[in-house]
């Protein structure tokens, strides 16, 4: 290219995108609003002048993507990400500030829009595809690199709704897959279908990132997010919060917001939290089995301990302590208190300082973050320390170690992965 | 790769997307760059109802074939209806054919937004291009209803006239008519879902108003204006008239009526444009 600096390919500028609340509730109807504003003219116009209740999508967002870069856009749901990708591709436009686009422009934000079930899988290609912004000769060029992908050859002449749906979205995907924007935007909706063709996505979308075009890259799969991309905005409640090169760091920040960046491996009472006087928790963390405090990230292939250390001012029998282990989704993954095994092995508590220890198994719980929540009580009476209100908390975040098996290393769907016993035997 | 030509044909190419664009900024470029899938959905539109339809192509005839006899019995019969002096069959069919196209053309138009809510919700395209698409594809369905017209003029030894080369005038003008009127209720269809409930009622009385079933003549010299008004009426006449050649094209009528239809289609395609920002929040 020419000496002088390209401008980037993207301009995002103050870009703010609000949605009136309650207004999508119900479609409108042409009779009911007339006879609202002859019946209430006064209030019609009142309420045609009064602020509407509105909600912020998006607020001030800047940045700017130069020609050839993977833009990785992560974010909780509602934060922003969808609604950008929805302005960028033209679906709908921002409210205020302005998008400035050097490219065409693809997007995939959703596979197979405006497949026909009536037509075949022929003619769907190339609707599909015109939909897409493709040309009747750069479909014909392609057309047999895209049947080939998608693996239905001898359905070609067939009608969609004869396909399995599986065929179906492999064969929106080939189409959506040759397109050649300048800019593509992609939305996470591609990881869906089974591990293999979301391998085949992800190996496409690697395969146009290295060709040089621009991503701008939407998704929930932080592993897809750190392979793909180079840079990466954090969006919070419609706003940039993070930006950077930094990707890794970016979406640790992301998975934990926590100042320091790195997720605390254990909680240390600052003095004057959950005072009691039957368990008086003063420090959380986890150990390897010789008792050697761990830091995240930690690896699957070894068992973890967690102990818990606190002081009794007032032993009571009833005392019960125990944890509560959410997955990153802040769904209860299980409870564990020192009660579950029989009688016999309950400790027994005297005045003084307590240390418990308890062990999470290698290889039971998934690559992702936990949290752990301390809880305590006095059984069957009260709550001492309440999960899911404020309790002593810290972060178990597991990389690595899944399996010695060479077919098991990345990580699987589920919320755990235990690596179960198999036998083989054959029948003399 | 081989397509990587926009590139280098277009290295100033800006797309700039905005809260608000100027009444008629059009973005020509952009339909000429998706002027293929206009096409499509045209196509698209054909196969479907061709596909989904057990008689198929035979559709397309047989709902004037039938109105036509239906009409030729009970205006034509029963009620005595002036036609212009020439056979009501003929009189009739040759209003129909042109009628049943914009009638149609303009039903699958009005709905078009709201039943391709997938496309405005998931994809970009020209949204103008879905209401442009049936008046589209209608006019294969006229190309085949046509063949009965020819079949009616041989059997009663009717001829075109020379004025027959404004057939594709008409027709381009009866499309804009339908694109126009499509743009307008298609977009009005998106906000208010009662309107899908009044197009068809709409529709017919656009038919009563329109010389379908009667000559414009029936209505007395001073009331000939009021039937002016409605684009159809010199559309359906002149169509009339060229084909079958019985009376002189009334091209001051046809030219009020040119206007019209412009006036329609334009403001269709400016109120399309302001509005379309926000179908993808509504649908």
């Amino acid at each position: 290219m020419t000496s002088q600096k390209e401008k980037p390919i993207i301009e995002v500028r103050h870009l703010f995108k609000e949605y009136r609340i309650g207004m999508d509730k119900t479609y409108k109807t042409l009779a009911g609003s007339v006879s609202d504003a002859a019946r209430h003219p006064v209030k019609t116009l009142r309420d045609l002048r009064a602020p509407k209740d509105t909600f912020q999508a998006l607020s001030d967002v800047n940045f700017e993507v130069e020609r050839g870069e993977a833009l990785g856009v992560i974010g909780r749901n509602g934060a922003g990400k969808s609604t950008l990708l929805k302005l960028l591709s033209r679906i709908t436009y921002p409210t205020m500030g302005e998008v400035i686009m050097r490219g065409r422009v693809g997007s995939l934000l959703e596979v197979g829009t405006g497949f026909h079930q009536e037509l075949t899988g022929r003619e769907n290609i190339y609707f599909n595809g015109a939909i897409l912004g493709m040309k009747k000769r750069e479909i014909d060029a392609k057309f047999d690199e895209i049947v080939k992908f998608s693996g239905v050859e001898k359905f070609l002449d067939t009608p969609v709704k004869r396909y399995s749906s599986g065929m179906q979205v492999r064969l929106a995907f080939s189409v959506a897959a040759h397109l050649e924007p300048e800019i593509l935007l992609v939305d996470e909706v591609l990881a869906v279908g089974d591990a293999e063709f979301q391998k085949k996505c992800m190996g496409k979308m690697g395969e146009v990132a290295d060709e040089g075009r621009t991503v701008l890259f939407v998704s929930h799969n932080m592993n897809a997010i750190e392979r793909l991309c180079k840079r990466c905005i954090l969006l919070e409640k419609g706003s940039i919060v993070q930006e950077g090169s930094d990707v890794s760091q970016i979406v640790k920040d992301y998975l934990y917001p926590q100042k320091e960046g790195i997720l605390p491996s254990q909680w240390i009472n600052d003095g004057n939290e959950f005072q009691n006087p039957w368990f008086e928790p003063k420090k959380m963390f986890v150990t390897d089995s010789f008792g050697n405090p761990l830091s995240n990230p930690i690896s699957n292939d070894q068992d973890v301990w967690l102990q818990i250390e606190g002081s009794i001012e007032t032993p009571d029998p009833a005392l019960d302590i125990g944890y509560v282990m959410y997955t990153e989704e802040n769904a209860t993954l299980y409870w564990s208190s020192l009660y579950d095994h029989e009688e016999s092995k309950w400790p027994v508590f005297s005045q003084g300082n307590a240390t418990l220890k308890t062990k999470i198994p290698k290889r039971f719980l998934n690559e992702e973050i936990y949290k752990i929540e301390l809880y305590s009580s006095l059984y069957q009476r009260m709550w001492i320390i309440e999960p899911g209100k404020y309790s002593p908390s810290l972060n178990l975040q597991i990389q690595g170690g899944l399996s010695d098996s060479p077919y098991w290393v990345e990580r699987r769907d589920g919320v755990i992965a235990p690596l179960m016993e198999w036998k083989g035997m054959m029948k003399d | 790769m081989g397509n990587s030509t926009m590139t280098k044909d277009t290295p100033d190419f800006e797309l700039i997307i905005r809260p608000k664009y100027g009444l008629l900024d059009l973005n020509w470029r952009e339909l000429k760059e998706y002027h293929e899938l206009l096409y499509f959905l045209a196509l698209r539109e054909l196969k479907i109802r061709y596909k989904q339809t057990a008689m198929g192509a035979s559709w397309a005839v047989l709902q004037p074939l039938f109105t036509m006899i239906i009409f030729s019995l009970i205006f034509g019969g029963l009620a005595q209806m002036p036609s212009e002096g020439i056979p009501y069959p003929l009189f009739s069919y040759s209003g129909l054919l042109l009628w049943i196209y914009f009638q149609n053309a303009l039903t699958l138009s009005g709905n078009s937004l709201v039943e391709n809510h997938l496309l405005l919700s998931k994809v970009y395209l020209p949204r103008l291009f879905i209401p442009t698409a049936p008046g589209l594809a209608g006019l294969v369905d006229y190309a085949v209803a046509m063949i009965i017209l020819a079949a009616m003029m041989v059997y009663y030894q009717f001829m075109p006239t020379a004025a027959v080369f404004l057939l594709p005038v008409i027709l381009l003008l009866t499309l804009l008519l339908v694109a126009g009127m499509g743009y307008w209720l298609s977009a009005v269809c998106v906000k208010y879902r009662d309107v899908k409930f009044v197009l068809p009622f709409f529709i017919q009385i656009l038919m009563f108003i329109s010389p379908v079933i009667y000559p414009s003549s029936i209505l007395g010299e001073n009331l000939q204006w009021l039937l002016s008004l409605n684009p159809l009426t010199s559309l359906i006449n002149a169509h009339r008239a060229v084909l079958l050649g019985h009376a002189p094209v009334d091209y001051p009528g046809l030219a009020m009526s040119a206007a019209i239809t412009l006036l329609i289609f334009i403001s269709g395609i400016v109120y399309l444009r302001q509005t379309e920002k926000y179908f993808a929040d509504l649908v």
